[in-house]
């Protein structure tokens, strides 16, 4: 009520009914992330675990174990790559070297059902995952975009637009609740990824639809050159789930167990209609951006020394060495499985992939348009010309 | 292919009803179908465009989605890949442009990036166009930026049968459909009974919308009804002017038009869009390419101006009219003297 309002002769009360009250729509607390990250190696005593993981249970010896072997051949698959590269077999080469145990821990943490959702510094995952490392490599070698198949092995095609890949994510598992499938999606970023607006806008979707996600930030300290104190100012990024209303949990990103623990824990609950989770793991890219930076132009060698020492397989080596689990049969055993990988890489990655240029026109659209047909008639011609060896 | 003449009996039906019926149907036959975006539920959209739908199939079929173009897209490729076919709509066509690169990078080439494991069977409705008065922001002509996208169709409607039909055919695609709605034909009538069965056609063809013998206009979407008015205005200079509806853009019936052409002799694209870039150079390109020893004149074309689209008090002198038409078909060569005076 106005004085502009204050025409006709009833005159109501002065005080009318306040609108209601405003009211926190949730509780900010349970949301915000602890502050230090969850650790399981290498610290006595256990660190109190995230709300939301309930008790962590110590890894027993067979699962430590069986860790220290996935570790030990995801490190050879990246050196593997990264001399693949500096062969000319592959066009490029992101190395998740340093972020081994984030690659493992998120293949080892989904289940049959549950979809992943990698960047292109992902490929080790998709590799821990079950899918063929040479499909895998298809992006980086050049003979394709994507070279598994997506819908048999539940690994989208690995992303190079930042961030991009996470509202697929977060719609694909939309999807599964409304199917009623109990499955859920694991969806990977890096620290710079978190800038962009794609990440937001997950967030913000899979918390108002609560959708079976979990986005597993691996901050490695760098986008490309630029260190995460230009990239944010937000306490972690583990914090950002606060805004859009889902909780965020830190991890120590080099320590295996306890990122296998977080994350299958928040798939779990996804699973079960619990909602999204962000996870934000601490590690570091040892390596640089790609084969074709220069890591020195930015960072120190201390500081790169001091991640090494904080390297996720000489965590569990640590820790089996106080179990005294780490005997010369084990580490010839993972040594020798390592070897056979990278081995089985090089062999095939020395054959010649076939390549067809039809391909160029089959899967634009379900049915190739008249203009597409007529362009692949001509590269035909072009190519049947060029294979007769005459003067075109 | 020839237009097949409207039931005199239908009730006169708006454009904007046939898209309405259209998604419905869409819902009711196939419970793949799901649409999405900003404000389409309880109000039905802010052009009433999915009046209704949210409580005939519900929220989760129906579905107001946050205010972001990109997580929309985004959310609805990964809904595809799960083998649903997400309907979304864009609130206007410049509001669409912070899904870009959902559409360019993903949608449109997820497919082909899977070698056909990934479809996208998903329809982006993005109102377009002028002609209502909008302020900035309101009234772009934005296919070209999908047209130069390879992987995407881009379909636009100009009749209220086709708003039905195109739209059925683009929900039943298994490729990304970018679905260009003339938002100042959402108010136009025709005869149309929303009850009695509509033929779905199939995309990438166009059709003839009247015969004619002197030259051919060539239009798509709201750019149409100002073609059939420069038609019948025409006939009083002698002009039987043909007037073909593109009505999809990609893929594009080029062979409706060269045949057109052919038989005519002279051809004339009219657009709301830009000129430079836009899709008549296309056309005029491949007209020339396949017409040329058919052609008595330069193909012209009658387009926006190269400018951004203008505020709605000054929009009248940007957009494509009758007259305008008229002027470019009487700029056709019609002496057959490429030295003529009236030659420019």
């Amino acid at each position: 009520m106005t004085v502009l309002d204050r025409s006709g002769a009833q005159q109501s009360s002065p005080h009318p009914a306040p609108p209601p009250a405003w009211r926190p729509a949730g509780d900010a607390a349970s949301l915000l992330p602890q502050d230090t990250p969850y650790r399981v190696l290498g610290s006595e005593p256990l660190p109190v675990p995230p709300a939301l993981l309930g008790d962590g249970p110590r890894p027993d010896d067979a699962e430590l174990l069986a860790l220290h072997g996935h570790l030990a051949k995801g490190r050879r698959y990246n050196e593997q790559a990264t001399a693949l590269t500096k062969q000319g077999s592959l066009a490029v080469y992101p190395s998740s070297t340093g972020q081994e145990a984030c690659q493992i821990a998120a293949a080892l943490a989904l289940a049959e059902d549950d979809w992943l959702f990698p960047s292109y510094r992902d490929s080790l995952a998709a590799v821990a995952r079950g899918v063929d490392p040479v499909e895998v490599l298809s992006l980086l070698r050049g003979d394709w975009h994507s070279g598994y198949d997506s819908r048999a092995t539940r690994v989208a095609p690995l992303s190079t637009p930042l961030a991009t890949q996470l509202p697929h994510a977060v719609g694909l598992a939309h999807a599964a609740r409304l199917a009623g499938d109990e499955l859920a999606v694991l969806a990977l970023v890096g620290d710079g990824g978190t800038s962009e607006g794609d990440f937001h806008e997950a967030l913000n979707f899979a918390a108002v639809w609560q959708a079976p996600v979990v986005f597993l930030v691996q901050n490695n300290g760098f986008a490309i050159s630029v260190p995460l104190a230009k990239q944010t100012a937000a306490p972690s990024l583990a914090h950002k789930g606060v805004g859009y209303g889902l909780p965020g949990v830190l991890v120590d990103g080099n320590d295996a167990a306890a990122v296998r623990q977080v994350l299958s824990t928040a798939l779990g609950r996804a699973r079960s209609g619990g909602g999204p989770v962000l996870v934000e793991a601490l590690t570091y890219r040892l390596e640089a951006h790609t084969n074709a930076d220069d890591a020195t132009r930015y960072r120190a060698d201390d500081e790169v020394a001091a991640w090494r020492a904080h390297d996720p397989i000489a965590l569990v080596e640590r820790e089996l060495t106080a179990r005294g689990l780490l005997t010369e049969a084990h580490a010839a055993q993972v040594g020798a499985a390592a070897e056979e990988l990278a081995s089985d890489l090089r062999g095939r990655m020395r054959t010649e992939p076939s390549l067809d240029p039809a391909d160029l026109f089959a899967h634009v659209y379900a049915r190739p348009t008249q203009q597409l047909r007529q362009q692949q008639a001509q590269l035909q011609e072009e190519l049947a010309a060029a294979a007769e060896g005459g003067p075109r | 292919m020839t237009a097949t003449l409207p039931q005199q009996t239908a009730p006169p039906t708006p454009l904007g009803r046939a898209l309405n019926r259209a998604l419905r149907d869409a819902l009711a036959e196939d419970p793949a179908v799901h649409v999405l975006g900003e404000d389409v539920g309880t109000l039905g959209g802010v052009f009433r465009i999915t009046d209704g739908l949210a409580a005939e199939f519900g929220d989760e079929r129906c579905t107001d989605t946050p205010l972001a173009e990109a997580g929309i897209l985004g959310a609805a490729i990964g809904m595809a890949m799960y083998g649903l076919r997400p309907v979304i709509e864009m609130q206007f066509d410049a509001f669409a442009y912070p899904s870009f690169e959902q559409l360019a990078s993903h949608a449109a080439k997820m497919r082909n990036r899977t070698r056909g494991a990934l479809p996208m069977p998903l329809t982006v409705r993005i109102p377009y166009g002028g002609g209502i008065g909008g302020v900035e922001h309101h009234s772009d002509s934005s296919e070209a930026y999908y047209t130069a996208t390879p992987g995407l169709h881009v379909v636009t409607p100009s009749t209220v049968a086709d708003a039905y039909g195109l739209l059925r055919a683009a929900i039943a695609s298994d490729d990304p459909v970018v679905f260009l709605e003339p938002k100042r034909l959402y108010w136009s009538k025709e005869p149309w009974d929303a009850e009695s069965p509509h033929p779905v056609p199939e995309l990438g063809r166009a059709v003839v919308r009247r015969p004619g013998t002197s030259a051919t206009l060539i239009g798509y979407g709201p750019s149409v009804p100002v073609c059939l008015q420069a038609a019948e205005a025409a006939r009083e200079e002698g002009w039987d002017l043909e007037v073909v509806d593109l009505r999809s853009l990609v893929p594009l019936d080029e062979e409706t038009v060269v045949a057109s052409v052919r038989r005519t002799g002279r051809a004339v694209v009219v657009h709301e869009a830009q000129g430079f870039g836009g899709p008549g150079g296309e056309l005029a390109a491949r007209l020339s390419e396949r017409c040329f020893h058919h052609l008595e004149a330069p193909v012209l074309r009658v387009t926006g101006f190269d400018i951004p689209y203008p505020p709605p008090m000054l929009e009248q002198h940007h957009l494509p009219g009758v007259d305008r038409v008229l002027d470019a078909v009487a700029r056709l060569q019609w002496e057959s003297e490429w030295t003529s005076k009236e030659a420019r």
